[in-house]
């Protein structure tokens, strides 16, 4: 039956099986006490930059524009996740039913995030959507450091000076200032960060490969040629851009809901560049290669832990970005793998 | 067909890099010296004495790199004084790297739980300690942090304790030397915004100078990314007429505001946290600047006394540099937690047997009875209040002549 099948739904169902495997081997591994604590609590995180590198990856592979702020749609996930999750605290006692809820709204804000910045700069021809995003993840990261957010039977305060919050006696404060969130209950579980990922490979496979992703590749591949045929330039670059920021949103929510305390300073600049090397790394347009790559490259510098190489940790995980780069697009090396692996077929990487 | 293999390949590596760090995490026994030898235990153990494993967590790389160096190295200097003593209690110490972000933070100290930690000692910045604050405490560890000075990093758990000052604690202490010494009565307050540790103490400090009758003529802030041109400020500063400028923030920024105020010739008292200890040390800066500078610190490296006068050598000696309060602090640390754990009954069978939450309540009754006080570098008799938060005199040094003076 698989025989059957046109190449992009096969290599999609080989994501989902690569996906759902690895789960169940953790899952056992877990259920048997083979797995330490450090690797456990990479779990849910690693999910997170799955999702953000998938979705990031229908921006800058797909749709062909490059986005250097996808962290402030991950913060503006998190923190309304996590005031969407306190807020509900008494009203919604369990703890999966309100993860979801606060999955949906951080999904909702990334997408209205991703409409703000998408509506007047995917008119503009050129790098624009780099330089725009880039500034709104640091917009974005500088209010939410001035915020003090807090909650009382009257509602949602928010004020930018901790003693402008007028709280009731049984007010708690979500959000204060440059902390962060703080106190937050965690709700996060890895089941729910599996189920992220499934669901953000259904949406963004079953995208490419419908009508409108056509449009959105076409769009990357020859603009003037797209529009020559009718294709509706504004309305599928912000399709796909606003897509990419919901499930960044989403991400962001699941991973704010797995730590006690999350501050602004944490979705930064930065951020958003481990993401597109992950995305870069996985090969443009290759979601398979952006599952592989944040998995591999979040739990590594942790993994390197292990040698007690402490002060050269991170100098080594640079040290081997740079060879994978490097090896990566090398031609003999391709030659070669050509060789061993006979059926590798040109173009045979690209979209799958 | 290739597809099949890549992902059999793929499941193949999973595997592998799952069961290569899939070392199962039963307590390892206080005798065995597994694969993961610590870095710091130069002493073997005495035969029969107890072996303590205490793990430290802190940013060893990144911008906050400095601060958890010397809490690693001042606490590595105490671990060695300890175990040289040969007694009956030996510490085994681990240090690993947080880089400042409190998700790494987290598998830093769950690399540390696979090690078998007894004790948390950490963490040395405030944001990853919040987080593992919680963890600690839902697993009943004992942590001592030797400068995370957040209330939060204590509020509602009652298994951490603090070596610092609180944040909103050094801003009243701050505010209430300023009125007593009658240095002033108009300050200004600059702080940076974007910052926890520069909020709290502002914070702290407004809310007593409002209750003292202290002037506060001006509040400026800056955001934690621009932080080099400080002329906007200190001129707002200079015309609502400030006497004293109050400056909770870092010493690398305060150098800068120091030297733009003299550019400008505006010349107030300037007032610093604990933060700005440091600012003599840096490189290139005319410590002329300075003069008259005054600031709240807990350790002073040119005091006199026997103890800090021998740790400045050994560290000196060690590490090629003058400690600053963070070293001194993360030394009281691990002081701290040996004197009490001399003072904890069947110690021996709870570390045999990796009863953490055990030897964490032992440890919080101790550090909470009243009489257990300790004797630091950064204070004489300091003891602990229910809430985690240290009591010790705090101390105000001027600096004169290019150095510390204790007032």
């Amino acid at each position: 039956m698989i025989k059957n099948m046109s190449k992009a739904s096969r290599s999609g169902l080989i994501n989902y099986g690569i996906v759902i495997v690895v789960f169940i081997i953790v899952k056992i591994l877990m259920g048997a006490g083979a797995m330490s604590n450090m690797l456990q609590s990479l779990l849910i995180p690693a999910c997170c930059y799955i999702v953000m590198a998938i979705s990031l990856n229908l921006t800058v592979g797909v749709l062909g524009e490059l986005s250097l702020g996808h962290a402030g749609f991950m913060s503006l996930g998190a923190f309304s996740g996590i005031i969407a999750a306190t807020a509900l605290q008494t009203a919604i006692p369990f703890p999966a039913l309100r993860l979801l809820i606060a999955i949906i709204i951080g999904a909702i804000f990334g997408g209205i995030g991703g409409v703000i910045v998408g509506v007047p700069v995917l008119r503009l021809r050129g790098d624009y959507l780099a330089i725009v995003t880039l500034a709104f993840g640091e917009i974005i990261k500088n209010i939410i450091t001035v915020l003090y957010i807090g909650i009382d039977a009257n509602g949602l305060h928010i004020a930018t000076k901790q003693s402008n919050l007028n709280l009731l006696e049984d007010g708690i404060a979500i959000v204060k200032g440059p902390m962060g969130a703080v106190g937050v209950s965690k709700i996060s579980t890895f089941t729910a960060g599996f189920i992220l990922v499934i669901v953000t490979l259904i949406i963004v496979q079953n995208l490419v490969n419908s009508r409108q992703g056509r449009a959105i590749q076409a769009l990357r591949d020859n603009r003037i040629a797209a529009e020559s045929v009718g294709i509706s330039v504004t309305k599928y670059k912000l399709m796909a851009f606003v897509t990419s920021a919901a499930l960044a949103g989403a991400a962001g929510a699941l991973f704010g809901l797995n730590f006690s305390s999350t501050g602004a300073v944490r979705f930064d600049f930065n951020t958003s560049i481990l993401v597109l090397v992950f995305v870069v790394l996985g090969g443009l347009g290759n979601i398979r290669g952006s599952i592989i790559a944040a998995a591999v490259l979040y739990i590594l510098p942790e993994m390197l832990r292990s040698l007690n190489i402490n002060e050269y940790r991170m100098l080594i995980y640079a040290v081997i970005l740079i060879i994978v780069m490097l090896v990566s697009n090398n031609p003999q090396l391709k030659a070669l793998f050509g060789k061993i692996i006979p059926k590798r077929r040109k173009g045979d990487a690209e979209i799958v | 067909m290739k597809k099949v293999i890549s992902m059999l390949l793929v499941v193949a590596m999973c595997l592998c890099v799952l069961a290569a760090c899939g070392a199962p995490s039963t307590p390892s026994t206080p005798d065995n010296s597994g694969s993961s030898q610590p870095s710091g235990t130069t002493t073997p153990p005495a035969d029969g004495a107890v072996v303590i494993k205490i793990g430290g967590i802190g940013p060893l790389t990144g911008g906050a790199a400095i601060y958890g160096i010397a809490t690693q190295n001042g606490a590595q200097i105490a671990v060695d004084e300890i175990n040289a003593l040969g007694g009956d209690i030996q510490i085994e110490y681990d240090f690993q790297d947080d880089t400042n972000v409190a998700e790494t933070a987290v598998s830093a100290y769950n690399n540390l739980k696979d090690w078998g930690v007894n004790i948390i000692y950490g963490t040395t910045t405030t944001s990853p300690c919040v987080t593992i604050s919680s963890e600690t405490y839902a697993d009943r560890y004992f942590q001592l942090t030797p400068s995370a000075s957040s209330p939060d990093v204590t509020a509602g758990k009652d298994n951490v304790f603090q070596m610092c000052f609180t944040d909103p604690n050094q801003g009243v202490t701050a505010a209430n030397y300023v009125s007593e010494e009658g240095l002033a009565s108009k300050v200004a307050v600059l702080y940076n915004n974007g910052d926890a540790y520069s909020t709290g103490i502002a914070q702290g400090f407004i809310d007593q100078a409002n209750t003292l009758g202290l002037e506060v003529v001006t509040e400026q802030t800056f955001p934690a990314d621009t932080n080099t041109d400080f002329n906007v400020q200190l001129t707002a500063c200079k015309d609502a007429g400030a006497e004293l400028v109050f400056m909770p923030i870092y010493y690398t920024p305060a150098s800068l505001v120091l030297a733009q105020a003299s550019q400008m010739g505006y010349d107030p008292l300037f007032f610093g946290g604990d933060g700005m200890d440091g600012i003599l040390g840096i490189e290139g800066f005319d410590t002329a600047l300075a003069e008259g500078l005054m600031l709240l610190t807990p350790f002073n490296a040119t005091a006199t006394d026997e103890r800090t006068v021998s740790f400045v050598e050994k560290y000196e000696a060690t590490y090629g540099e003058i400690p600053n309060q963070f070293a001194a602090d993360g030394y009281d640390c691990i002081y701290a937690i040996y004197e009490a754990c001399q003072q904890v009954d069947g110690l021996a069978d709870m570390i045999a047997n990796g009863d953490n939450a055990a030897l964490c309540d032992a440890l919080i009754a101790i550090f909470t009875s009243g009489e257990f006080s300790v004797d630091g570098l950064t204070g004489l008799g300091m003891t602990w209040q229910a809430n985690g938060e240290v009591s010790k005199a705090p101390m105000v040094v001027g600096v004169e002549n290019g150095a510390y003076v204790t007032k």
